[in-house]
């Protein structure tokens, strides 16, 4: 955190192959030190993004900084950036060592053997593989040569490591592990890391920061946190944790809050993390677990019950989920802790309740 | 049904079997074996025409391919970046050259550089300075080292480029990453990958000179290669002699084949490629 430059930074930059727009005037300072991930379904310019910081491609319009120098122009083999790849990309004509010593070797003037010997063997033990270096790259499972990759690219110490989707690979324990890893990583060598993911759990647990994409452009740029709490749009909220949202009209009510008006004429109130005009169309975000099942409408008046029918159940232990149907909003998902279905006993599918929350919890957003 | 596969390949190799037999026989007639004898094989070798033959057929082979393999790989790298329609004309234009008949090809060439050398000879012979004698293009080992490679090339395209497509795009991506040049990707990643198909190349673009006989009758002006020497000692009957060669020919281009369909297929596993 020694400057206030940041270490990396999109202006409007415009990408496009031929007549397909790959990524749309991204503008996007990556502070130094951050742990920033790119989030979206796939097309949705977030590897393109990541390609232009890695140079790869250059922007159609638009510029790239590293550390306050426009390198637009520059070419990937000169830019202090390093890359973990989707598929590693691992040499399989050279070693586990002599894949880490790749980038070591380009330098000029060339490190001496020793040198390089001890870089590469510092680390593998960062990524915890001490004496593998003589092994090949075929005789390695997959969570070993992504290791391998990582180590490949921090033993360069670049500005910047990219990450494309980098445990998409692995299975789901693995990639758990992985994520603590990759994090307690990034901590202690203060490099910025950058990562693309489609995964939105991965993204809400290693980042601190996430820029969510969709459709080429930037919707969001927060943490996980804001993105939670303060999501601009239908969009974002949806790519941020589970969500119900029922649909309708805006209308302004007093307070600063908004009322959403849904089919049946069922008013929903709610806060709007973005300024709404009245009559737009909109989406109200719950969360599963805001909301509530009984078998009466609860006497407080500061809650909004709904008559629904159980659709099914499934037990997740601390919780039970519901989905549940009204006539008018359809189904949505309940989420009922334990201690909470003890009060009420469990629900049956087919069987009558009434669902609630307390007025005002919902988002009112965007409905794009 | 495994009868009729016998069947057939009884009849592919029976007679190559009996001429690579008969080679062996101790009496000079092709028709009854009398008994086991190499001294066809060394009557063939001391035969300085066969030697002579033999010597033209190597030069050729080496040249040719060396020339097909040099050209073909720069020709496969440099397709690499071209998309679209013009690729897909190459391609087609590349099978075209693999599957059109030898002595189509052969005539082709004969015509083509007959007529090249119809143009160019005047020339020569009006540009050179008054006295001493005016070189003038004619067919000879040039011309069929040219032929061979024109063929060759194709082949050794096809071969590079099924190699290049089973690799994976992002090495080279990541060679750039981590800092090397152009040429160092290339050095350090690309060519040791392409190694197995380069030399699988050279080793089909060699038995391919060496064993035509079509192309090489055609455009070889009076130089005789060693099919062209079995096939005009044939007129004259087939004795031990020739078969003693055409084993010997049959050999060498075995050998060579099953070694380059053996580093191919190392080389396709990648992650066991040397």
């Amino acid at each position: 955190m020694e400057s206030q430059t940041p270490i990396a930074e999109l202006r409007g930059a415009t990408k496009l192959f031929g007549e397909v727009v790959a990524a749309q005037d991204l503008s996007l300072a990556i502070r130094r030190g951050e742990f920033l991930s790119f989030l979206g379904p796939s097309g949705c310019g977030k590897t393109t993004a990541l390609r232009l910081l890695a140079g790869f491609e250059q922007p159609t319009s638009g510029d790239v900084l590293l550390d306050g120098q426009r390198v637009n122009d520059v070419p990937a083999h000169l830019r202090p950036v390093n890359m973990v790849f989707q598929h590693y990309a691992l040499f399989p004509h050279l070693d586990v060592a002599g894949n880490i010593a790749y980038g070591l070797r380009q330098r000029r003037p060339r490190p001496d053997a020793a040198a390089i010997a001890a870089a590469v063997e510092a680390a593998l033990r960062m990524v915890r593989l001490p004496g593998f270096g003589d092994r090949r790259i075929w005789e390695m499972s997959g969570g070993q040569q992504q290791r391998v990759a990582l180590a490949r690219a921090i033993v360069n110490e670049p500005k910047l490591l990219l990450l494309d989707e980098p445990l998409a690979a692995l299975d789901k324990k693995l990639r758990r592990d992985m994520q603590i890893e990759l994090q307690g990583l990034q901590r202690s060598l203060g490099i910025t890391f950058v990562l693309v993911t489609h995964d939105q759990e991965e993204a809400l647990s290693m980042s601190d920061r996430i820029c969510i994409m969709r459709g080429g452009r930037i919707e969001q740029v927060g943490t996980p946190r804001d993105l939670y709490d303060r999501p601009r749009n239908r969009y974002v909220a949806d790519f941020v944790g589970k969500s119900n949202f029922f649909e309708g009209r805006a209308e302004a009510a007093p307070g600063g809050q908004t009322i959403l008006v849904a089919a049946g004429g069922h008013r929903i109130a709610g806060t709007a993390p973005a300024p709404l005009a009245a009559g737009a169309r909109v989406a109200a975000s719950l969360r599963p677990e805001q909301i509530g099942l009984a078998r009466a409408a609860p006497e407080d008046g500061g809650r909004i019950a709904l008559p629904v029918e159980v659709v099914t159940r499934i037990f997740l232990g601390e919780h039970t989920e519901y989905l549940v149907r009204n006539r008018d909003l359809g189904e949505f998902l309940v989420l009922v802790p334990r201690q909470a279905e003890a009060a009420t006993g469990a629900f049956d599918p087919g069987e009558a309740a009434q669902a609630h929350w307390r007025q005002g919890d919902a988002l009112i957003l965007a409905d794009t | 049904m495994r009868l009729y596969a016998l069947a057939i390949y009884l009849f592919l190799y029976v007679p190559i079997g009996i001429i690579a037999l008969f080679s062996f026989n101790a009496g000079r007639h092709a028709s009854q074996f009398t008994g086991f004898s190499v001294q066809w094989y060394g009557k063939a070798l001391s035969n300085p025409f066969v030697m002579d033959a033999l010597r033209t057929s190597l030069t050729v082979a080496l040249a040719s391919a060396t020339l097909a393999t040099a050209a073909g790989t720069a020709a496969a790298l440099g397709l690499q970046s071209v998309r679209g329609r013009v690729r897909a004309v190459f391609d087609a234009l590349v099978y075209v050259a693999v599957m059109v008949p030898g002595i189509v090809i052969g005539i082709a060439t004969l015509i083509a550089l007959v007529t090249l050398f119809g143009w160019i000879n005047p020339v020569l012979a009006a540009l050179w300075p008054e006295g001493g004698p005016v070189p003038q293009l004619s067919l000879g080992i040039g011309s069929l080292i040219l032929a061979h490679g024109l063929f060759s090339m194709a082949l050794a395209i096809i071969i590079l480029r099924a190699r290049m497509a089973g690799m994976d795009r992002s090495l080279v991506e990541a060679s750039a990453d981590l800092g090397a040049t152009p040429w160092g990707t290339f050095r350090q990643v690309t060519l040791p990958q392409i190694l197995p198909a380069i030399l699988a190349a050279f080793l089909l673009s060699f038995t391919f000179s060496f064993d035509d006989f079509i192309v090489a009758f055609f455009v070889a002006g009076s130089n005789t290669t060693l099919p062209i020497y079995v096939f005009s000692s044939i007129r004259r009957g087939v004795t031990p002699e020739i078969n003693a060669i055409g084993t010997m020919v049959l050999a060498v281009s075995l050998v060579i084949l099953v070694l380059a369909q053996a580093i191919l297929q190392r080389g396709r596993r990648p992650a066991r490629a040397a």
